[in-house]
């Protein structure tokens, strides 16, 4: 039968046929967690008393939430995970080395694979063609136990993007409107499917932000075909072996057709305190900010720090609104400072973080105030995300930050390209 | 495969809350620095959503919400907060598919049913092998959604972890 991304995955590394309501049990490549989530799943593990790891050169343990530590509390589950990470054989990166998400896209994640983390963008790796998925600690510590976990395969909803994005709209506005049409909960346990023409002129870190935010509209994976673009990235990363084309059988079944001309599309915005809750930018125009925050697993990447740096080249934040920029990595870091990005960034007034979470989760560095207002470039704004229940949230793309950092109220990025 | 719920016949009373409950206000990742000491991150249970939860909260009690409830992050810290809270099973319109599987796996029952016909206060009773629910407050029988017997299965072993202890591996579906 012909089959969708989701369905060929799932088939070849269950060793069954798998079609969409099926539960299988299927091989895991890669399983990791991060140090909010892996001392549970550390815990866990050692109940289950196995004889370690299936696959320790398939296990990665990052320290990213909490990176540097705020909390000695945070500090001993640091340290709880190096022990795990020393005792078990299985990887590990350091405080500052960068988000997990990005790190598993540039060193680990290939077309084909079968993903697990302890952390709900697991979804982002679906851009290199990974059916890579979010789950909990003791999902996680069954998958290290037994190097395999039990899937419900899921129906897809086919994506068909065709034309380009217009001058000042992204990729991540792209996906904040599909949220909206979706809904927060509009593809509970689905796969999405990317689809179409446009595909040619979408790239992999663009790609990236767009199966960060699957799961905001409650899906389990956010899939791209594995195709020129995939292979141009794993070059780039040095892992050209790991290339395998991979696309859906032509006459796939799809539980859904959303078709997006990319033309059509203007920067959005969205309001607290839900993802789905997003407007084209002229509505938020000129709602005053305290603070502006570019980074996270949505948009840290080289090319979010490059517009980031275009909009903001000899201007200055606005003396009311904090402006954070949150490399996702240390090659990220790296590249932006070798490119002037950081100086340029630092001369406008923004304080650059260490790579890794940062003001995401309002654990450290960026907590809100009451009633202050963040424009932030991350993938939710539940109430409370960012430390503080009595803050706002709005998300959008690094354009859109950059510009509203500059003014100090929401401002359509077009207006000062 | 014939596997059989754990405590068939369940009673309490509902702590009603809304739609959209995130994991966010379930338990926030402000309180990350207590994740690795679960009574005092319990008392933080969905104090966001419901500052009154934890001091009305009685074992035994159900917690009834409504649309997408866990929805966000993976953190199964939710379910085991409202687990230790006292709350022995989770009736919901609609839940985010992590949350779903979290609760499962801590032995917590999810049962998805019209909610709407629930208040705050009524007194309930569980039938988790028939997956129904009798508002006794109201005299209404509400009709849940099965789960799958994979989930059932971990259910009844009282979540994944002894699950996996048992049976040393995933026991694939059979047909029943
Ligand atoms: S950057 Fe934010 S969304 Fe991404 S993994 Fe970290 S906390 Fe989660």
């Amino acid at each position: 039968m012909a089959k969708t991304l989701a369905e060929k995955i799932l088939t070849d590394k269950s060793k069954s046929d798998a079609s969409a309501g099926d539960v299988v049990v299927a091989n895991v490549d890669l399983a990791f967690v991060q140090d909010t989530t892996g001392p549970l799943t550390v815990r866990q593990f050692e109940k289950i008393n196995f004889q370690g790891i299936a696959k320790p050169q398939n296990a990665v343990v990052f320290l990213d939430h909490a990176a540097p530590s705020p909390a000695r509390q945070l500090s001993n589950d640091h340290a709880l995970l190096r022990r795990f990470a020393r005792e078990t054989g299985c990887h590990i990166y350091e405080v500052g080395d960068g988000v997990c998400h990005q790190l598993v896209a540039e060193y680990f994640a290939k077309p084909g694979d079968i993903i697990v983390g302890s952390d709900s963008h697991t979804v982002t790796a679906g851009a290199l063609g990974a059916f890579a998925t979010g789950m909990g600690s003791s999902d996680v510590a069954a998958a290290l136990a037994l190097g395999k976990t039990w899937l419900r395969v899921p129906e897809t909803f086919l994506i068909n993007l065709k034309g380009t994005l217009p001058e000042g709209v992204y990729a991540k506005d792209l996906i904040l409107y599909l949220i909206n049409q979706i809904g927060a909960d509009g593809a509970t346990y689905k796969a999405l499917e990317f689809a179409g023409e446009a595909l040619a002129h979408i790239t992999v870190p663009e790609r990236l932000t767009v199966a960060n935010m699957a799961v905001e509209a409650g899906a389990k994976v956010g899939l791209f075909p594995s195709d020129e673009e995939t292979q141009k990235f794993l070059t780039t990363q040095g892992r050209s072996d790991n290339y395998k084309p991979l696309y859906p059988d032509a006459d796939a079944h799809y539980e859904q057709l959303i078709s997006l001309n990319l033309l059509e599309l203007e920067p959005m915005v969205s309001f607290p305190h839900t993802v789905d809750n997003a407007y084209s930018v002229s509505k938020a125009k000129g709602i005053k900010i305290q603070q502006v925050f570019i980074g996270t697993c949505t948009n840290g990447r080289l090319e979010d720090l490059a517009v980031s740096a275009r909009i903001l080249q000899g201007k200055r934040r606005s003396p009311g609104t904090r402006l954070l920029v949150t490399p996702a990595s240390r090659q990220v870091l790296t590249q932006a400072i070798d490119n002037g990005y950081i100086k340029t960034l630092i001369e406008a007034g923004a304080i650059i973080l260490p790579p890794g979470c940062a003001a995401c989760l309002g654990l450290h560095q960026g907590v809100l105030g009451d009633g202050e207002a963040c424009l932030s470039t991350a993938n939710r704004n539940f109430k409370g995300r960012m430390g503080n229940p009595k803050a706002m949230i709005y998300l959008a793309s690094p354009a859109t930050a950059a510009a509203s950092a500059i003014r100090g109220e929401i401002t359509d990025p077009r207006e000062i390209m | 495969m014939i596997t059989k719920m754990p405590d068939m016949i369940l009673k309490g009373n509902a702590i009603k809350l809304g739609d959209n409950i995130s994991t966010d206000l379930i338990i926030p990742g402000r309180y990350a620095h207590l994740r690795s000491n679960l009574p005092q991150l319990a008392k933080h249970a969905l104090e966001d959503a419901d500052p009154t939860f934890i001091s009305r909260v009685k074992p035994g009690d159900f917690l009834v919400a409504g649309k997408n409830f866990g929805l966000g992050s993976s953190r199964e810290h939710a379910p085991v907060v409202i687990k230790m809270a006292g709350i022995s099973a989770i009736l919901v319109e609609s839940t985010a598919r992590i949350f779903f599987r979290n609760a499962i796996n801590q032995g917590v029952p999810v049962l998805l049913c019209d909610t709407a016909k629930i208040s705050d206060g009524d007194k309930l009773e569980i039938d988790l092998a028939r997956s129904t629910v009798a508002n006794l407050t109201s005299g209404g029988r509400l009709t849940c959604s099965k789960v799958s017997p994979l989930m059932s299965a971990i259910l009844s072993e009282g979540g994944l972890i002894p699950y996996i202890q048992k049976h040393k591996d995933f026991v694939p579906e059979r047909a029943t």
